[in-house]
């Protein structure tokens, strides 16, 4: 067993789990959508990334590649929630948080690929 | 660009973790603390507000606590996260640094920027491996000829050199081993626009790798090697390195030739020799007995030849068994009174040092000056900075390795044709060598003359191939013609005239020209520019043949017609 790859797998699996906590509820009540998830969402999958950095095999490239999209989208969703609350000066609404969880249900459809293409790229060792 | 992005990425890793992870704990406990606001209401920090504050705080830039004032609790939180981003600042930027020193990682930046500048050469060039003083000299005076060297050394001091030349600093260099291919293949050598590669790395077994590889790799480009011994030139002629430069030799030859026949040594000494240099005073060797001193590489060739000379040779040498030495050799350095005594230094008519030392070289040198001042000295040369002390012992003939092969290199690239033309001029005798040389001599007035050539194609000399097409074929003296006046021919002299059939040696002036003959001059550097001109323009052309002008213009050829038709 080798510690690298666990915690590499850990981080990633993180990522797409929190991500779709996140995105569990119904799409348009702030009620059911905690900044706290979001949070906790973008910051590993940002660990995540960079776990992901200077792997230069092909399928090295295409999880970084899926990590880096999860990780605009999140910036996305929290830019909108950020905007919305602080420069805009509105209140959350339906549609606001609609936004956002659309955004992020992207960023959890990244993150689904990544963690795909790790459960692959495991099956393909011999050992 | 790509390997340097993913190399700094990957050592970053760890760094950019502890900062993502320290910043998402501040973060979290700035937002968990409970504050009071302005109205000393309960109040929770936001996400927003929390990534601002630690952003500001953990950076050391500090604006303060906003938006309201922080409860002590908050204070404690801060006072442990001020220390943690800060630690965590400063372990990705020591990070970052170190990297930036790390000898590796250089080495990739520097082989990546070569390469790249390599790509966007766009004009010929020529690779050069080893850059030592011969190296320099020849980078030098192809620089002085707008032509761009790669240069490559296993030293880092001498790529640092090439940097601080002023001559030098734009052409791209690398600190590596050139007898790796894939650093050749960096240097440009499949690129159209390489012209050849020259190893002159100082070691033979580095020079025999390159020139492999490079024909190997690309069979097309000229390989020009330095070799100093006969097995490896062999070596390095099997597989069909193009020109092999062995300084040793070319001494020796020429130095033999200063014995039979002084003009065409000198004609050798003069044309090849960078134009403008100052033409050194010859004097004749007497013959007679000489003693030579080191029975290496360059005592070897030079005993060689001096034996076709009929000239004896009493060789001193401190390793008899290794140099495998003649028996009546004398084992010993040669810088003791006593040695050059047995020698019979007294009755000598000359003394050649040629050992590998230079310190021992000028100590012979003086030493037999001192029993036999009438003697002929020679000495071997081997380091180009040891060129003063040299100059100061007022030796009558100095070889300098560096700079003959840095000379026969040149001209190798400068005019090809030079080979055949000495090849077919060692033929001639004496005489011819002496008429040619006084023809020389008025030419040039105690400067080395210019060499170069040209090819009657389209491209490179275009208007004479628009005389082809008017069906004036040109003459040769129609090329020396100085192009202001046509009755004054330029002050250069054809060497040699090469065509598809036959070479033709000092082609006379009446010699008709075709397309596709070569043709090499010697004389002024003037005299190159003025041809350039003849060469390049129709109506110069027009001028050296007919000593008539013709209007070029569409406007004034309608009004006095086209002179072109009346003169045919």
């Amino acid at each position: 067993m080798n510690l690298e790859k666990v915690i590499f797998a850990f981080f990633s699996v993180l990522a797409l789990t929190l991500n779709f906590s996140f995105f569990l509820g119904e799409h348009d009540n702030p009620q059911q959508h905690t900044a706290y998830e979001l949070f906790a969402a973008l910051v590993v999958s940002m660990i995540a990334t960079i776990m992901k950095f200077g792997d230069r095999a092909h399928i090295g490239a295409l999880l970084l590649a899926t990590s880096l999209v999860a990780d605009l989208q999140l910036i996305a969703a929290t830019m909108v929630w950020g905007f919305t609350i602080y420069v805009a000066q509105m209140d959350m609404s339906p549609i606001i948080m609609s936004t956002i969880v659309s955004l992020s249900g992207g960023a959890l459809l990244a993150n689904l690929v990544s963690v795909t293409l790790l459960v692959v790229e495991t099956t393909t060792m011999r050992r | 660009m790509q390997p340097i992005l993913f190399l700094f990425f990957r050592r970053l890793r760890w760094p950019l973790i502890v900062l993502v992870i320290t910043y998402a704990i501040a973060i979290l406990g700035m937002v968990l603390i409970p504050g009071i606001d302005d109205q000393g209401n309960p109040w929770r920090m936001d996400f927003f507000h929390a990534f601002y504050f630690v952003s500001f705080m953990g950076s050391t830039i500090g604006f303060g606590e906003i938006p309201y004032p922080f409860t002590d609790a908050q204070r404690m939180w801060t006072m442990v996260i001020i220390y943690a981003t800060v630690v965590a600042w400063l372990y990705t930027i020591g990070s970052i640094l170190g990297l930036f020193q790390d000898q590796g990682f250089r080495h990739v930046r520097q082989f990546v920027r070569f390469t790249k500048a390599v790509q966007r050469l766009q004009s010929p060039f020529y690779i050069i491996c080893g850059f030592t003083d011969a190296g320099r000299m020849l980078a030098h005076e192809l620089a002085h000829r707008g032509l761009i060297c790669v240069l490559i050394d296993e030293d880092e001091a001498n790529i640092q050199k090439v940097q601080t030349d002023d001559l030098l600093s734009d052409n791209p260099a690398l600190n590596g081993n050139a007898a790796d291919s894939e650093t050749l293949l960096a240097a440009g050598l499949k690129l159209p626009m390489c012209r050849a590669v020259i190893a002159m790395t100082g070691t033979d077994k580095n020079n025999l790798t390159i020139a492999i590889s490079s024909k190997l790799l690309a069979p097309k480009v000229q390989v020009i090697c330095q070799s100093d011994t006969k097995d490896n030139a062999a070596n390095m002629a099997s597989f069909g390195t193009d020109h092999i430069v062995d300084p040793f030799d070319i001494f020796a030859k020429q130095f033999a030739m200063m014995f039979h026949s002084p003009s065409m040594y000198l004609i050798n000494q003069w044309i090849t020799t960078p134009h403008g240099t100052q033409l050194s005073e010859f004097q004749k060797p007497p013959e007679g007995k000489w003693v030579l001193c080191g029975f290496g590489r360059f005592g070897k060739a030079v005993s060689k030849y001096l034996a076709e000379e009929k000239i004896e040779t009493r060789i001193i040498e401190a390793d008899v068994e290794m140099t495998e030495a003649p028996r009546d050799t004398i084992a010993a350095r040669g810088t003791e009174a006593d040695t050059l005594l047995e020698a019979n230094i007294t009755q000598a008519a000359g003394i050649i040092a040629g050992t590998d030392d230079d310190t021992n070289n000028l100590s012979i040198i003086i030493t037999a000056r001192d029993l036999n001042p009438s003697l002929f000295t020679v000495s071997r040369q081997n380091r180009h900075r040891n060129e003063a002390i040299f100059d100061a012992a007022k030796i009558d003939l100095i070889m300098q390795t560096e700079t003959i092969t840095a000379q026969s290199i040149l001209s190798l690239i400068k005019a090809p044709l030079l080979n055949d033309f000495f090849s077919m001029a060692y033929e001639e005798n004496e005489t011819w060598a002496n008429i040619l040389l006084s023809r020389i001599l008025g030419l040039v007035e105690k400067r080395a003359p210019e060499t170069w050539e040209l090819t009657i194609s389209a491209t490179e000399t275009p208007a004479v191939f628009t005389a082809f097409v008017e069906g004036q074929a040109p003459i040769l003296k129609h090329l020396c013609t100085d192009p202001r006046d046509y009755q004054n021919p330029l002050p250069c002299i054809p060497l040699l005239l090469k065509q598809a059939e036959q070479s033709i040696l000092l082609p006379e002036m009446d010699t008709p020209i075709n397309i596709g003959d070569s043709l090499l001059f010697c004389g002024k550097y003037a005299a190159l520019r003025n041809m350039q001109i003849v060469i390049n323009d129709p109506q110069s052309m027009f001028y050296v043949r007919t000593g008539k002008e013709y209007a070029g213009g569409l406007f004034w050829q309608k009004i006095f017609g086209d002179q072109r038709d009346q003169v045919a």
